[in-house]
């Protein structure tokens, strides 16, 4: 078991001819992904990577049966790219690509509600299941299949996390980048309730960030729902007020958002925190083993 | 990417929202000229940067005669004001808006932002105007009045009725407010706003609305879509070190530490910055080389580090994912020779071919110490700067 996706899920790629969709088309092939084929509007008909190529999502599904696509359009086009998908029935839309324009992400988050499917990201890494399916920039071979499910706002610092955990003879269970945005898809809520549901993961590593109350909410539902056991660290307790630090979701204003409140919400809900992003992987495995 | 002020209320006036009557100016002789031209007895003169507490700063000043006018011009033109949140630098002042003064009966607050919890453009309101929004959210959040837009379905008229009878308006202003709040919505979707704060919108004597303040903030990642706003950029108004590092698609911001920092990946950088400060040194910046970071970015990064004369240590911390460790320690290798580099260097590698980057910084023979864990290298980095 895992999350969202596993060996199974049938993924397709928008933007498939591109540089960043070829070359992590075949770092997903590589890693074993059951990658059915790719959308490149105008090239429908061709093949590339020995996959067919499609000229929309919705021929690409009829013809292959995806289940989840990976998104490597560029900004411009990209909130159109997730729309397509989400219409043509693709049920995990995993969108990698960084600067979309919040207008268009504002339409597409409201036409995702009321339906069953995701949306992950945009501007994250991705998701993966490891020896299973890989959706995204991750680097693979830090990953191992294991207990630990790990959910992030931060690509490299999801890394760190991943890392300490394949160390720690852990390994994870399923890995979701949710991005940095302001606008996005599913949350640490989402996320941290369907972790609560897999058999196979034992506990939870959440890594925040300054910025935003995703993290008080998750708070929230640890409190009232969850009974695996959650470690968290939040990026950027030393961070100035009124700064973008990066992410367009990281900015702390008018003393909400900071790591400080986040660190109290979290603890106040039972969650094990560390200070430190070198502790998380031990204190998972201290927690796993008590 | 912030407007001016006279640029928001060009804006705002372009899109029917009333607005005092007003000019800039560039020197104290125009500065006279405009005043003379809008006539009456009194102005406000307001310089234009890009800062709130302006007022509080000496930045926003009555004049009562065309001389003093010319005069309060000549103390703002050239100097740098010093407001609380433009740091102790302060702003140039290059440009000034010179308006007619308003009989004023009451201030409210109004503004459309993105609201993050319901992942929804929403209207915010309070009858307390020409406060600081976020302190009265922090201390009195029952002023605050909210109302989300739902894409689709677009600004309803029971949307603005239940602000105007929140504000405690009366009939004729809730219509002016009802005109107010559609036209700023039809401004926030054609211009790709991420902000637009009037504050305060002021109630006049005679009983009309109006914008005394404004101030419109763009989302960077849609100005693709609007060169003409995009053109409205005051670099000036900007620390040329973030510019510089932009420029290099570094994302970069200076902070008052020691320790240099360069991380790949936003949340890195920031949790690298924390793990400095919990081993007791203090950051000297936050740089993000980015995702896919080269080795000759890398080498900008150090160089746009180390023009800072406060570092005394420098901290890389690269997680390779698709970034390749190797290429990286190429871009380290190549910038302490070109720069000089006369600070110790702590390098920890990790991921993507880390081996062969810490081969090649140990073949360089330089002066560079490696760190095989996160805590290794920050104890390292903050024992190097002391």
């Amino acid at each position: 078991m895992s999350i969202l996706v596993d060996r199974n899920t049938r993924v397709i790629c928008q933007g498939f001819t591109g540089k960043q969709g070829s070359f992590h088309s075949e770092q997903a092939l590589a890693y074993g992904t059951q990658l059915v084929g790719g959308v490149t509007p105008g090239k429908g008909g061709q093949t590339h990577l020995g996959l067919p190529v499609f000229d929309t999502v919705h021929d690409a599904v009829r013809a292959t049966g995806a289940q989840a696509s990976m998104i490597y359009v560029p900004a411009a086009f990209a909130g159109d790219a997730i729309l397509e998908a989400l219409d043509a029935g693709i049920q995990v839309v995993v969108c990698i690509t960084e600067g979309i324009p919040v207008l268009d992400m504002l339409r597409v988050k409201a036409a995702f509600e009321g339906t069953k499917a995701v949306l992950i990201g945009p501007n994250c890494p991705g998701i993966i299941t490891p020896g299973a399916c890989k959706i995204g920039i991750m680097p693979g071979a830090i990953h191992s299949p294991g207990r630990v499910g790990i959910v992030s706002r931060s690509g490299t610092l999801t890394y760190e996390a991943v890392l300490q955990t394949t160390q720690a003879g852990l390994g994870q269970s399923t890995c979701v980048g949710i991005g940095g945005d302001p606008i996005q898809g599913m949350d640490f809520v989402d996320c941290l309730a369907r972790f609560e549901a897999d058999p196979e993961t034992e506990g939870v590593i959440l890594v925040g960030e300054i910025g935003g109350t995703a993290e008080e909410r998750a708070a929230e539902y640890i409190r009232t729902q969850m009974h695996k056991p959650v470690v968290a660290y939040i990026a950027g307790i030393t961070a100035p007020p009124g700064k973008r630090m990066g992410h367009a979701g990281a900015m702390i204003s008018g003393g909400k958002g900071t790591a400080a409140s986040k660190y109290q919400a979290l603890e106040a809900a039972g969650v094990s925190t560390v200070r430190s992003p070198a502790e998380m992987g031990r204190r998972m495995a201290e927690l796993l083993a008590s | 990417m912030n407007l001016h002020e006279y640029q928001a209320k060009a804006l705002l006036h372009r899109y029917g929202i009333p607005v005092p009557s007003g000019k800039t100016a560039a020197s104290p002789a125009e500065a006279r000229a405009v005043a003379a031209a809008l006539g009456g007895e009194s102005w406000v003169i307001k310089a234009q940067v890009h800062s709130g507490g302006r007022g509080k700063a000496g930045g926003v000043v009555f004049a009562h005669a065309l001389s003093q006018v010319e005069q309060e011009a000549a103390r703002l033109l050239g100097s740098r004001l010093i407001t609380r949140q433009s740091g102790p630098e302060g702003l140039p002042v290059h440009c000034l808006l010179i308006e007619s003064p308003l009989a004023i009966e009451r201030e409210l607050y109004l503004s459309l932002l993105i609201d993050r919890e319901r992942q929804r453009i929403a209207f915010m309101a309070s009858r307390a105007g020409g406060v600081e929004i976020e302190a009265l959210a922090a201390e009195d959040p029952e002023q605050i009045l909210m109302t989300q837009v739902h894409p689709a379905v677009g600004l309803q008229p029971w949307q603005s009725r239940r602000l105007g009878f929140g504000l405690g308006l009366a009939g004729p202003q809730r219509k002016q407010l009802d005109h107010v709040m559609r036209d700023l919505y039809r401004l926030f979707l054609d211009c790709d706003a991420r902000l637009i704060e009037i504050n305060p919108l002021v109630v006049c004597k005679d009983g009309d609305l109006m914008a005394l303040d404004a101030k419109i903030s763009l989302d960077p990642n849609a100005l693709w879509r609007h060169p003409e706003l995009a053109a409205l950029r005051d670099r000036t108004q900007e620390d040329p070190r973030e510019i510089a590092a932009a420029e290099q698609d570094l994302n970069y911001i200076p902070l008052s530490g020691t320790i240099g920092c360069l991380v790949n990946g936003a949340g890195l950088a920031m949790a690298t910055m924390d793990l400095v400060k919990l081993h007791g040194g203090e950051p000297a910046n936050f740089l993000d080389v980015g995702g896919t970071a080269t080795a000759a970015r890398v080498a900008e990064a150090f160089k746009l580090i180390l023009s800072e004369k406060r570092v005394k240590a420098v901290l890389v911390n690269i997680f390779g994912g698709i970034v390749r460790c190797d290429l990286i320690a190429e871009g380290i290798v190549q910038a302490v020779r070109e720069v000089h580099v006369n600070v110790p260097v702590v390098v920890r590698l990790e991921g993507t071919n880390a081996e062969q980057g810490l081969a090649i910084l140990a073949e360089s023979q330089l002066p560079i110490l490696t760190a095989s864990s996160l805590d290794e290298a920050a104890a390292k980095a903050v024992a190097a700067a002391r």
